[in-house]
């Protein structure tokens, strides 16, 4: 395994944002495809890849647009007019 | 006809002049009219009115702008300018003069704009602000999209549906700006600035569809730099298709619409990001279960090896080899008992041929004495009392007489 995905691993799947898990979820999908991983290893990284799968699957089905707007080098909520 | 000295009909010069004024105002025509001519006699108090005189090889036309529409104005007026002025004739009743309320100018045709188009894109693209190798790639996947664009325009609408639908996941900081008018440039041009402070992936600069008036602010100078020099890549959606403004012309990325622009912004949808997750789950699954397999056939192989090389086949073949010794050894101890008895046979018949009491049956008898049973052979050996042996039985005889 690379180096920096152990390192990575050591955050909690649920702190991750979209970006981060999908990162980390195709250096695993990478990592268990290419490598030659102890079975040990594969089965953890199999897991890992499964939470953040998941991870990614909630943050794509909850996404909202945010919408803010700049005041001077404020940044601030943007109210939407409705129509 | 010589005029009657006493007329029935008495007019006031201001009833007169009202009169004309009504004329002049029910006139379609004279209502909304453009006129051509040269400005002359530019002057522009501090009232903020612009008055002028518009003139051309036979004729002038006084006219008036008032504050409002000069804040509007997209050009610089100058004297000597051919200009197009639009707006309603009416009359000045105090010096009795008529008068065009002019509420729009522009230079002359589509011409003069355009010239002044071509002048500026010609010194920008001198000054390689146009250049293809400028160009920046947009992010496939921004996580921030700046807009810059009037807050309230149905561009921004257009655009954040469009966001909303294709990419949700993302921020948009919108940089809120006038995008016509006077005011407009330096507006657009702090917007671009400050969206620049908050580092977003990329930056859509973007407008509705209008005249050509309407979108000259995206031919200022100052807004086309602005764009050149900013640091997130920009996408110029401005107008419709048809509509080329200079900033597309600097901007990283032209959209034909303000809704191309979100949608050139967001090249990787939710769909696509759905698609490639479903993608990355099967793939980690079928790495692992490939994974699996492997190590399954593995440990099967090193399963017959083990078994290959087991001390159980060792100790079968051993315990075969006692049995054959076992098997062996009792042949050969069979056969050695064979051997005696065969051996112990011949002895016996020989023992028999030796039998001295074999010569019995022919009639001969031994003869021992009764008192210590010693064979008597001769005379001198025989007792009072002695046993006769036959050969089947004995029985005793006394000495009798000797002879």
């Amino acid at each position: 395994m690379p180096k920096s995905s152990s390192k990575k691993a050591e955050k909690a799947v649920e702190e991750l944002t979209y970006e981060e898990a999908l990162a980390e979820l195709e250096e695993i999908v990478t990592a268990l495809e290419g490598e030659q991983n102890r079975l040990e290893e594969a089965i953890k990284l199999f897991e890992r890849g499964q939470a953040l799968a998941a991870r990614c699957g909630v943050l794509l089905e909850a996404a909202e647009l945010k919408v803010r707007q700049v005041a001077g080098d404020e940044i601030i909520p943007f109210e939407e007019l409705s129509e | 006809m010589q005029p009657t000295l006493f007329s029935t009909q008495q007019w006031t010069v201001s009833r007169l002049t009202f009169y004309i004024r009504k004329l002049l105002e029910e006139n379609e025509i004279l209502q909304d009219v453009w006129v051509q001519g040269e400005i002359s006699n530019l002057s522009r108090p501090a009232s903020g009115h612009i008055y002028f005189t518009l003139k051309d090889a036979s004729a002038a036309l006084k006219c008036v702008m008032w504050k409002t529409s000069a804040a509007r104005l997209g050009i610089a007026l100058q004297d000597g300018m051919e200009v197009e002025v639009h707006g309603k004739i009416g009359i000045y009743e105090v010096s009795g003069q008529y008068q065009l309320y002019a509420d729009q100018i522009r230079p002359v045709g589509e011409g003069a704009l355009y010239q002044e188009f071509m002048r500026l894109k010609a010194m920008l693209e001198a000054e390689g602000l146009f250049a293809p190798e400028r160009k920046r790639p947009i992010p496939m996947f921004p996580q921030t999209i700046g807009i810059v664009t009037s807050a309230t325009g149905a561009a921004l609408r257009d655009m954040l549906n469009t966001l909303r639908r294709r990419l949700p996941l993302v921020q948009v900081i919108l940089a809120p700006s006038p995008v016509q008018g006077t005011e407009a440039p330096p507006a657009l041009v702090k917007a671009i600035q400050s969206l620049n402070r908050q580092s977003p992936d990329v930056i859509l600069l973007a407008r509705g569809g209008g005249s050509i008036e309407d979108l000259w602010a995206f031919n200022d100078e100052r807004v086309v730099r602005a764009v050149a020099a900013s640091s997130a890549p920009v996408i110029c959606g401005v107008g419709h298709e048809t509509d080329f403004t200079l900033c597309d012309f600097a901007a990283d990325v032209r959209a034909p619409t303000p809704t191309a622009a979100a949608e050139l912004a967001t090249q990787l949808t939710l769909l696509d990001l759905r698609a490639g997750l479903q993608n990355y789950k099967t793939r980690i699954l079928s790495a692992t279960l490939k994974l699996l397999a492997e190590q399954k056939t593995s440990l099967a192989a090193l399963v017959s090896q083990l078994r290959y090389v087991s001390p159980d086949r060792r100790i079968q073949s051993e315990r075969q080899r006692v049995d054959e010794l076992a098997r062996r050894a009792h042949a050969a101890l069979l056969h050695r008992i064979q051997l005696q008895a065969t051996h112990v046979n011949g002895m016996e018949r020989r023992l028999a041929a030796l039998n001295p009491l074999a010569v019995l049956g022919r009639g001969y008898a031994v003869v021992t004495r009764k008192d210590d049973g010693s064979v008597v052979a001769r005379l001198a050996q025989a007792g009072n009392e002695m046993k006769v042996r036959v050969s089947d039985g004995e029985f005793e005889v006394k000495k009798s007489t000797s002879r």
